[in-house]
């Protein structure tokens, strides 16, 4: 019994081949990285990754994490980015998603004018520049916004202007662990919740109606915990101070446009996205399904979708690393994202541009790089199994 | 090796290209026959096309005389606009040859960035703009206020370490370009701006009611600004350096645009070996012997500059206070040219 396959000779010369190439490339790759050094230092400029943990010195407007401009380093500051890269991403995702999904079905309404409005937005929105998109929001939303002194107050104690959306924050109390508890608990309990409901319908032909069970476990769970722990949850409201509104949670106007931006312009391109898929789905599948008795919210939702999904995912997944690159144009309005902290800050005022740059592209390519290959995974659960 | 194991092959294009040619910068631009010299672009006064696309301001003038200095004609220069973030790559990689973009002299930036300082052209220090009617006198006063800056510039540091030191709370926004951060402060995004207490001026002319502001007296931090040239090419730093000190020399001996012809039949020393009517010093710069008369023919001497671009013949109006000649007050010293 042969313990590795018998390669024939013109294998074998195929596998040295691509080895001495592997080999001649690296080579290449680690003798343009000696170089670099190389000159770098003849040229006098710092080298290295030292300068990550050197005090940073400088402010950042919205930090996820704890940081503070005299004992946080540059590493913190890359850390603080890169989470507000990440935080602006994935709810642009989740809202572009859903957007996206929305107009694309919208396009293919038989109702005149839903079709056509969504055809316009489509138009509309692909074929302007994000930049330009990004600005407008961002100076569409200073310019209408109150300034300090006229704050738009929202019943519960929030306030609205043109440094932000201040929110009340909310202090949480010892015993609200509990309450997250029942809440992780819940969310856990659905899925199989899920599967269980599907099972009962293959037995028994009894729809599911497991809607009812999730709000359950969701929302009233969690809820009768709290209520039993004694409500363990105050708020910090915000007050209008000299300058500010201090206390309460902030959310910055930067933020706001970017996200809205970023939303709007993906979300018209998984909008096509979806209608591509869609169109894809036989028509067949839409007749036998109104032929069961399907109205067109069941056909859409049961048939046409889940078949559709398998021609969608793959552009969904280039539109998902799309709207992660395009989050890095929040330099041009002030967000403090990645690129704005440490390809922009960081690097002036360390000078290291090669290190800093090739580090937010690194990051940028292993952000993408694991998008694509979670949908990719998914891509593939939901792909025909061929018989 | 590990941290060159850990350098990316983007350094690709600094890598595979040849090695700079370190001490060459005064033969490229003879043979180029002219000067390129990384500047503003936004900042009157200092650096900014006017509207006719003329280049004007101070760093401008400084230059025009280098430009003067090595061809006799001050109009052989070519002006790169640069951003806060992309002006020390310009310089390191050779785009320009010259960044005279009031740029701060620090220490980091001489040992770390590869660059050299050639003399301090202009002592500055960082301000506070506010609104009048905020009322507010001090910038002790601004506690919680939201302040616009520009990033990756010493401004942004400074305003860290004075709002920390005096137990102040701070609300930052930085902007990529001085431009946008202007534009965000005027828009009321932000209580106040920082930046150099020259270019407050300056940027208060082009708010959209500048009487309506007003630049607090704190100075809070020390500027010095300064031309910056390659590391290595210790010919080349010397011509800026003394281009500098012929331009301040002359100020201090009374040799004017205008009188620069008369003084040159002057019998005073000092005049003559400035002038080049004796000794060979420019030669020593591998420039003609009458190197400072082309300068001061050209763009005049230090005084005539400041007061033409930032001074009293100017828009902006500031005072020469520090930038005054040592003789009056001042810290501007030239070196003997001997």
């Amino acid at each position: 019994m042969l313990l590795f396959p018998v390669r024939s000779r013109q294998q074998w010369v195929n596998i040295a081949l691509q080895a001495a190439l592997v080999v001649v490339v690296c080579g290449l790759i680690y003798a343009a990285a000696v170089n670099a050094s190389d000159n770098l230092a003849k040229a006098g400029i710092a080298s290295g990754f030292r300068f990550w943990n050197n005090t940073a010195g400088f402010d950042i407007s919205q930090t996820l994490i704890d940081y503070s401009s005299s004992t946080s380093t540059f590493g913190r500051a890359f850390w603080v980015g890169l989470l507000n890269t990440l935080l602006v991403a994935s709810l642009g995702m989740v809202l572009a998603t859903a957007l996206g999904f929305t107009i694309g079905i919208a396009r293919l309404s038989r109702n005149w004018l839903v079709s056509h409005l969504a055809g316009g937005y489509v138009e509309l929105i692909r074929n302007v520049p994000l930049l330009l998109q990004i600005l407008f929001w961002y100076n569409a939303v200073l310019k209408s916004l109150p300034d300090l002194r006229g704050s738009i107050v929202i019943a519960g104690g929030a306030f609205l202007n043109n440094r932000g959306l201040f929110l009340p924050q909310p202090l949480f109390g010892p015993n609200f662990r509990y309450v997250a508890g029942a809440l992780v608990l819940g969310i856990v309990a659905t899925p199989a919740l899920r599967i269980w409901g599907r099972r009962r319908q293959e037995r028994t032909g009894q729809p599911p109606r497991t809607l009812y069970y999730a709000f359950g476990l969701i929302v009233l769970l969690p809820l009768v915990v709290f209520l039993a722990a004694g409500a363990p949850l105050s708020f910090s409201f915000p007050e209008a101070a000299r300058f500010n509104i201090r206390g309460g949670v902030e959310i910055l106007p930067e933020f706001a446009a970017l996200l809205v931006a970023l939303t709007i312009y993906t979300a018209a391109f998984i909008a096509e996205v979806v209608r591509a898929g869609i169109l894809a789905v036989a028509p067949g599948q839409t007749e036998a399904a109104q032929a069961l008795g399907l109205r067109s919210g069941g056909t859409l939702r049961l048939v046409v979708v889940p078949q559709a999904m398998r021609v969608i995912v793959p552009p969904l997944t280039s539109q998902y690393l799309n709207l992660t690159k395009n989050s890095s144009l929040a330099v041009a309005i002030g967000y403090p994202d990645l690129v704005q902290v440490f390809a922009g800050s960081v690097l002036n005022i360390t000078g290291q541009a090669v290190e800093v740059i090739a580090i937010t592209m690194a990051v940028y390519l292993f952000l993408s790089l694991v998008t694509s290959l979670l949908m990719n995974l998914y891509g593939r659960r939901i792909a025909i199994a061929e018989r | 090796m590990k941290r060159l194991a850990t350098a990316f092959a983007i350094a690709t294009v600094f890598a595979l290209a040849a090695q700079a040619a370190s001490a060459q910068t005064l033969k490229a631009v003879q043979d180029r026959a002219q000067l390129v010299c990384g500047a503003n672009g936004v900042v009157g006064g200092f650096g900014a096309p006017d509207p006719q696309g003329n280049w004007t301001g101070f760093d401008v003038d400084y230059c025009r005389a280098i430009a003067a200095a090595i061809f006799n004609d001050p109009a052989k220069v070519k002006f790169v606009p640069l951003t806060a973030q992309n002006r020390f790559t310009a310089l390191q990689s050779g785009e320009v040859d010259v960044l005279a973009r009031n740029t701060t002299w620090t220490m980091s930036r001489d040992t770390t960035l590869g660059l050299d300082f050639a003399a301090v052209n202009f002592y500055d220090g960082q301000g506070f703009m506010v609104r009048k009617s905020l009322k507010v006198n001090s910038a002790l006063e601004l506690n919680d206020a939201a302040v616009c800056v520009q990033q990756g510039t010493t401004t942004e540091l400074n305003l860290a370490d004075y709002f920390r030191a005096n137990n102040m709370s701070l609300k930052t926004v930085t902007f990529a370009t001085a431009d946008e951060a202007v534009k965000a402060y005027d828009s009321g995004r932000c209580d106040a701006y920082t930046t150099d207490s020259s270019q407050l001026y300056s940027e208060r002319l082009r708010l959209s009611d500048p009487n309506a502001h007003i630049v607090l007296p704190e100075i809070i931090s020390k500027e010095p600004l300064a031309p910056a040239v390659r590391q290595g090419d210790n010919a080349w730093e010397d011509l800026v350096r003394w281009t500098h000190m012929a331009l301040v020399d002359a100020e201090e001996l009374g040799v004017t645009q205008r009188n620069v012809d008369d003084m040159k039949k002057s019998n005073a020393p000092d005049v003559r070996r400035l002038l080049g009517v004796e000794g060979q010093f420019g030669q020593s710069l591998n420039l003609t012997n009458d190197w400072a008369y082309q300068i001061i023919k050209a763009v005049g001497n230090y005084g005539e500059i400041f007061e033409r671009n930032v001074g009293q013949g100017s828009p902006l109006k500031i005072a020469r206070g520090l930038n005054a000649l040592w003789t009056k007050g001042g810290l501007q010293y030239g070196l003997p040219v001997r």
